[in-house]
């Protein structure tokens, strides 16, 4: 739950623009953007996600940081799994992760 | 030497760990607390009090949403829940916890609705497919999830979704930190701050920490080096006797916070009077409430909340745990009838949870970055 998540933002939703869909290590799941509505980011930018909702823009060298400190906490697959778990409606399949292994 | 391999720099961690060594006056016993239970979890994955000298002593603070919780709490939250055609919505982290009945999944295997959700967003989406059901979403957490039920509860009013509510438990992380200076029982130096709630709060609500009561802050990240560097600079500025505010976090914690979070979570939430916190008792405004302009989304509002209040099993010393006035290990159930498979409170429970960090990389021994760093 107090896991923060780096994901890529893939694309914003055309129906729903507080919605955008992410990726994270190759899984695709729609996250809220309201929280960043003062500076909104578009696709290309990453994010840090708490429970589903995007929280803060960060670098992709940042972004890389984070993914691996959560593999040295151990927290990687549960992170993932929780990106998984995510239900908001998803239109893209995910494809198998590549950079980082779980 | 299964982890030693993914510690990055560890000739880095090292230099930082002698650096500490130097700047520890050897005269004095420092106590540093570390806020967030992210950083307890890391602290003994990471096995960093290993590298540091015994008059650094790391003190575990009480940032565990699910630590802090009273069981009346989760209580409540269920007796609501037994109401027909309800469905409970909680995070994973809460699933285990034990109410005095039992946990919320041991409720569903009675029988009840009770959903994993991961994120608030999703029970409000339980709502929307299951209009003759209501869903009510257990809510905890401090700051870093307060905002996103909060925009949660915006949506559910825009889109007028009646059949979806909120138990909010949510709790702020300053109060709790006044109630510990405030202790009597309690000597502090100095707090290595809470990353991801300084996110949305930023770091000027710990100025008071640093001018009123003379301690050092420095907000962290959660990787080995982040934690000591942490640790370096609250010892720096303890040799200087300086006392202020410093951001180690800086590739993700901005000064100012999220202020469109802080808005979003003004807009629906309210500082209750008073809220129980386990092991600290009724501190005062230390816990957000719904306001009644989202009357209908508060199931404090809408249902009658029994307002039960137990005190923890007898033996079981959580309270003092959560404190840090006690090491798990002096807790008389730790490890024989507390274990993370048959927990009996819940610091047992989650992967922050002091007990259960203990427990499993301390009380099992695994290899160290102490170790890797002197190999
Ligand atoms: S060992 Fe169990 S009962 Fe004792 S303090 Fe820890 S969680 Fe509470």
């Amino acid at each position: 739950m107090c896991l923060a998540i780096p994901g890529q933002i893939v694309a914003i939703d055309s129906q729903n623009t507080h919605l955008a869909t992410v990726d994270v290590v190759g899984v695709r799941r729609k996250v809220d953007l309201g929280l960043l509505q003062d500076e909104l980011p578009v696709p290309g930018d990453w994010v840090l996600i708490h429970v589903g909702f995007a929280m803060s823009k960060i670098s992709e060298a940042d972004a890389a940081d984070q993914m691996e400190t959560l593999t040295m906490l151990g927290e990687a697959a549960a992170a993932i799994e929780e990106v998984r778990g995510y239900g908001l409606e998803n239109e893209i399949p995910d494809y198998p992760p590549q950079r980082w292994k779980q | 030497m299964k982890f030693v391999d993914e510690f990055r720099a560890p000739e880095l961690i090292a230099k930082a760990g002698e650096e500490i060594r130097k700047l520890a006056d050897s005269d004095r016993h420092y106590r540093i607390m570390e806020v967030c239970g992210g950083h307890t979890h890391a602290i003994y994955r990471f096995g960093l009090k290993d590298l540091l000298p015994a008059n650094v002593e790391l003190i575990h603070g009480p940032g565990c949403p699910v630590c802090v919780l009273p069981m009346g709490r989760i209580d409540d939250g269920l007796s609501l829940a037994a109401q027909p055609e309800f469905i409970f919505a909680a995070f994973g982290d809460m699933m285990r916890v034990p109410g005095t009945h039992g946990s919320p999944l041991e409720y569903k295997a009675r029988g009840m609705d009770v959903r994993i959700v991961y994120s608030p967003a999703d029970a409000l989406k339980l709502a929307r497919n299951n209009p003759e059901k209501h869903v009510m979403f257990f809510a905890i957490g401090f700051e870093t999830t307060a905002p996103s039920t909060a925009l949660t509860l915006v949506r559910a009013k825009a889109e007028g979704l009646n059949n979806f509510s909120v138990f909010c438990n949510h709790v702020t992380i300053i109060p709790a930190i006044r109630a510990i200076l405030d202790s009597p029982d309690m000597r502090l130096d100095g707090f290595v701050g809470p990353g991801h709630v300084s996110t949305v709060i930023g770091c000027r609500p710990y100025d008071w920490i640093a001018k009123a009561e003379g301690k050092p802050v420095v907000v962290s990240g959660f990787e080995p080096l982040d934690i000591l560097q942490s640790i370096v600079m609250l010892l720096r500025q303890l040799r200087r006797g300086e006392a202020k505010v410093e951001n180690q976090y800086t590739r993700v914690v901005p000064w100012e916070g999220n202020r469109a979070a802080l808005r979003v979570m003004a807009e629906v939430f309210e500082l209750r009077p008073y809220f129980e916190w386990r092991g600290l008792g009724f501190i005062s405004q230390s816990a957000l409430k719904i306001r009644e302009s989202y009357g209908t989304w508060d199931a404090e509002q809408r249902f009658t909340v029994p307002g039960i209040r137990v005190t923890d099993p007898k033996a079981a010393q959580c309270g003092e745990v959560l404190k840090g006035v006690l090491k798990p290990t002096q807790c008389k159930l730790f490890g024989r009838e507390c274990t993370p498979e048959q927990p009996v409170g819940a610091l047992m429970v989650s992967s922050e949870g002091s007990c259960a960090a203990y427990y499993n990389y301390e009380h099992r021994k695994p290899i160290t970055i102490a170790n890797a760093a002197t190999r």
